[in-house]
């Protein structure tokens, strides 16, 4: 075996019959451990799952039934909320991110050090321990003197201030070369120009980074949207999976199909955009 | 964070360069406060006006409509001398290291045996990152049904398999909180594994080709070459997952919302009881902000520890 193939285990250099089997054991183990659950999930909201006993991983009799009841119980127009959340909430956010990216990264000017440190300050501060005060805000926001409780807008500003977003993509536009800069602005071109047209573009991989790990964090919400969502006409998918497993005569077959529809887009999100993720995944760690 | 230590030698050479260069013209001053406008009117209304408010409600008795009055460290003694506060930081405690210990020790095995570049392990690799990505709240709910405390529930069939159980699970006191982090090490193991998986690519395969040579063992490229070089990694783990189990809260929500009896309460569940079920904001804030404090504490520890250690 080569160097560069190297691991820590050397398993890969161990090709005998009995080495094999151990790591296929292994590997199926550690397949049925994590995904088995999930797929216990998949199946079971598609049979007739009526108690909580049911649930399996071998396919009986499929049905629709479950996603049926789902839908009677308000469970697309959950969906829609979740959607219309994650949609608005990211375009915010990612919106927010790259103009203040562009100024952090781009741009000397007095107290810029003092802004910097105080956005990276908040990564420190669990979004949870605002919570209870943040509700207050909503309910009658500063000089402005609107309320946002029981809206969905209620959940969607908050997510603006998101400074992982911002780190990275200060952090990805330092590194645009300033020859190009300097060649647009002896063309004349204006300072939004330059943002839009120069330094946005080749942004692409860190707008990747910030949307899909965006997406799962928005997707992922709980306790914000629990405090703002007075009413259930603006509950989240996730949380409405509570209310339902509440109702008595809602079956776990329905939870579960629901549970699907909650979980099925940042799964889709993920699968699609696994080397961005794993990208901001690594950056939030070392830089977090 | 880490992000301190590696700023000044980044920013030096780019000061070097300006004083060498005549400043480079970046159009009027207010330009770049344009550019951040957004995001300072963000964060100043979503963090840094809650966190002064959460200060300032905790040192006050909060009633809507009648105006608060100041009651100085009252809520913070009334808190602490709580007996369910107290009870419910013993709970966060337990199982932020459960949940943090566990998640690194299997993170870390899982990442020893999935390293690697074959497709199979690609393919193993994203099955077993799935919890990660799955809502909290759709983990929550699965695992309800899978801790179902009759002996026909999923787990429970399992354990019947080894002739254990049934175990009441999350709904016997005793199981509980180990059960909470259970589900907890599910969701985060996976996530330290990919974490584990970036540190091991950045080890030189050299070393090992070297310890090889020298005769040594499995356990002793591990000892000596792996763990080593995972340091900075196994400390950034340490703090992620140690502040992420002081946060718990929708997990606890929904499986068991503190209970059976309290053995479950952490403070997150009990400062949304405090704030929302009984309406005391002064106390729940107080609660808050000495959780605030330990994360920072923490945090703040092992930043230096590192630094001790590296310098």
């Amino acid at each position: 075996m080569s160097a560069a193939t190297e691991t820590a285990l050397g398993l890969t250099e161990r090709t005998g019959p009995v080495a094999k089997a151990i790591k296929f054991v292994v590997y199926a183990g550690l397949f049925v451990v994590f995904a088995g659950p999930l797929l216990a999930l998949l199946v079971s909201s598609f049979n007739h799952v009526s108690d909580p006993t049911q649930l399996s991983i071998i396919p009986k009799s499929p049905t629709l039934d479950n996603f049926r009841v789902a839908f009677d119980h308000g469970v697309l127009r959950y969906l829609a909320n979740s959607f219309f959340v994650v949609g608005f909430g990211l375009l915010l956010q990612v919106a927010v991110s790259v103009l203040a990216g562009y100024a952090l990264a781009r741009k000397k000017f007095r107290f810029m050090t003092l802004v910097m440190v105080a956005i990276l300050a908040t990564m420190m501060l669990p979004e949870e321990i605002l919570a209870l005060p943040l509700t207050l805000v909503l309910a009658d926001l500063p000089l402005v003197h609107l309320n946002l409780m029981g809206t969905l807008a209620g959940m969607i500003v908050p997510l603006g201030a998101w400074a992982f977003s911002i780190l990275v993509m200060t952090e990805f536009m330092k590194d645009v070369p300033p020859e190009l800069e300097e060649a647009a602005r002896i063309d004349g071109a204006g300072e939004f120009r330059i943002f839009a047209q120069i330094i946005l573009p080749l942004c692409k991989p860190a707008l990747g980074v910030i949307g899909v790990f965006g997406f799962t964090m928005i997707w992922d919400q709980y306790l914000l949207p629990l405090l703002v969502a007075t009413n259930s006409n603006a509950y989240t998918l996730p949380l409405a999976l509570r209310t339902l497993r509440i109702d008595p005569v809602v079956t776990p077959g329905v939870v579960m199909a629901a549970s699907l529809l909650a979980l099925l887009p940042s799964v889709v999100v993920f699968l699609l955009f696994q080397r961005s993720f794993a990208r901001g995944l690594t950056a939030g760690a070392l830089k977090g | 964070m880490s992000v301190k230590e590696a700023a000044p030698p980044r920013a030096a050479p780019r000061q070097h360069g300006q004083t060498a260069k005549p400043r480079r013209r970046s159009g009027q001053w207010w330009v770049p406060w344009l550019f951040l406008a957004p995001a300072l009117i963000l964060f100043l209304y979503f963090k840094f006006i809650p966190m002064a408010q959460a200060v300032s409600m905790s040192v006050q008795e909060v009633r809507p409509y009648l105006g608060n009055t100041w009651v100085g460290t009252a809520n913070y003694s009334e808190i602490l001398s709580s007996d369910s506060f107290r009870s419910a930081m013993g709970n966060t405690i337990v199982l932020a290291i459960g949940q943090t210990f566990g998640s690194m020790v299997l993170g870390f095995g899982l990442a020893l045996l999935v390293e690697g570049q074959t497709r199979k392990l690609t393919f193993i690799r994203s099955a077993a990152f799935l919890p990660v990505v799955v809502p909290l709240a759709v983990v929550a709910e699965l695992w309800r049904i899978m801790y179902h405390p009759t002996s026909d529930g999923l787990l429970n069939q399992l354990l019947g398999l080894i002739g254990l159980g049934p175990s009441g699970f999350i709904n016997d006191p005793d199981t509980s909180l180990a059960s909470i982090a259970v589900t907890g090490i599910w969701r985060g193991a996976p996530y330290d594994m990919m974490i584990f998986l970036a540190g091991l690519a950045g080890i030189d395969r050299g070393l090992y080709e070297a310890a090889t040579v020298d005769g040594a063992s499995t356990r002793q490229r591990i000892l000596h070459v792996t763990l080593p070089g995972l340091r900075p990694v196994f400390a950034i783990l340490f703090v992620l997952a140690a502040v992420r189990g002081f946060r718990s809260f929708t997990e606890v929500f929904l499986l068991t919302n503190g209970g059976p009896n309290g053995s479950t309460e952490v403070v997150m569940t009990l400062i949304y009881k405090l704030g929302l079920e009984q309406n005391r904001l002064g106390v729940g804030s107080a609660g808050a902000v000495l959780l605030f404090v330990a994360t920072l504490v923490l945090t703040v520890c092992v930043q230096l520890l590192r630094r001790r250690r590296t310098a």
